[in-house]
């Protein structure tokens, strides 16, 4: 009895890790640069280049960094969703335009409506790469210490939003 | 979700057909349309150690991802400023968290990763020893299992257990 017990056992051990590990998403890295100083950038602005957005400005104040591209196919579908966020998150969500041409991602904002505070191009990407983007669209909440305490990967879904960063913009106490 | 992985993924093949049909050759490592072939061989070593997160299982040296190539022009201009390997590496992991070093480093989360095999090899020569001993035991106490000792006692009263029936070969005669 014993020597069929044991690799039963095993078995269904294997099975737990299995059904705990098969169903997590991969594509979902945690960001190590949750509870970590936002990175400082300063960009020129979507709407007149000759301007610049620093982070600087939003000192003492809980944000939201939305990281969009007019390119990006899920970004058009998430942004009635970032609408929806600017309008009842209560706090200032700022653009982080990701390598975009800044004709087509004025035409964007006109054609879709404009939720961004304001909208920072990041033509390089640099900025990006300091914040850790790497699957467009990407959305971050940034506390009033300058301390990223959320990131969303992928296009915000309504789930997201209801459960995870509107509690997290109240808690903040925006 | 579903959406959004299909794209990726789209861009990863489309992306890949596009360099491959610029660059017949090479089938292992993007293009590099740098001069300096000893700085482009630094930047491939350092790339070889980074994962991309884009197309995951692919280095940055092998990836045509647009942040791969973004992420190789980082760490050529951090080589040209007199950066170290350790600081590039440092960079990547503040930013992408170590799941983007092909080589973990040692710490407190990685310790079973790099202690598990060792502590399966201790947990299974220990199995071993234990079941050596139980043998040399059980055969110096000269005592049979109870299937054993009714075997024996078969044979010993003459009823041979199921008998090797060689069979017969037929001899032909020669002619």
């Amino acid at each position: 009895m014993k020597r069929y017990l044991l690799p039963l056992v095993i078995f269904l051990v294997l099975v737990g890790f299995f059904a705990v590990g098969l169903n997590l998403n991969p594509r979902e890295v945690p960001s190590p640069l949750i509870g970590k100083p936002a990175p400082v950038f300063s960009l020129p602005r979507l709407d007149d280049a000759s301007k610049k957005f620093s982070a600087q400005d939003m000192k003492g104040k809980v944000w939201v960094v939305n990281v969009w591209a007019s390119w990006c196919a899920p970004c058009r579908q998430e942004h009635v969703l970032v609408t929806e966020m600017a309008k009842r998150g209560g706090v200032p969500v700022v653009g982080l335009n990701y390598k975009d041409q800044p004709a087509n991602a004025r035409a964007w904002l006109t054609e879709l409506g404009n939720p961004y505070a304001a909208t920072a191009s990041d033509l390089e990407g640099l900025v990006g790469i300091d914040f850790g983007v790497y699957g467009v669209p990407e959305t971050f909440v940034i506390d009033q210490a300058g301390v990223i305490r959320f990131k969303h990967i992928g296009p915000l879904t309504a789930e997201a939003l209801q459960a995870q960063i509107l509690p997290m913009l109240r808690k903040l106490g925006a | 979700m579903h959406k959004y992985l299909l794209a990726c993924l789209m861009t990863c093949a489309a992306s890949l057909a596009a360099a491959q049909a610029v660059t017949p050759a090479a089938p292992h490592q993007a293009p590099t349309t740098f001069a300096d072939p000893v700085l482009e061989a630094r930047v491939l070593a350092i790339a070889e150690e980074l994962r991309c997160l884009v197309c995951q299982n692919e280095t940055i040296a092998a990836s045509h991802a647009d942040l791969a190539i973004d992420l190789r022009k980082q760490i050529r201009t951090k080589l040209v400023e007199g950066q170290s390997q350790g600081q590039i590496l440092d960079f990547m992991a503040d930013r992408y968290g170590d799941f983007v070093l092909y080589r973990p480093r040692l710490k407190a989360t990685t310790l079973m990763l790099w202690a598990g095999p060792f502590a399966l090899l201790l947990v299974a020569f220990f199995a071993l020893g234990l079941n050596i001993r139980r043998r040399r035991q059980s055969i110096a106490s000269g005592q049979l299992s109870p299937d054993d000792a009714e075997r024996a006692q078969r044979l010993l009263d003459g009823a041979a257990p199921a008998k090797t029936v060689l069979p017969a070969h037929k001899t032909t005669p020669s002619p």
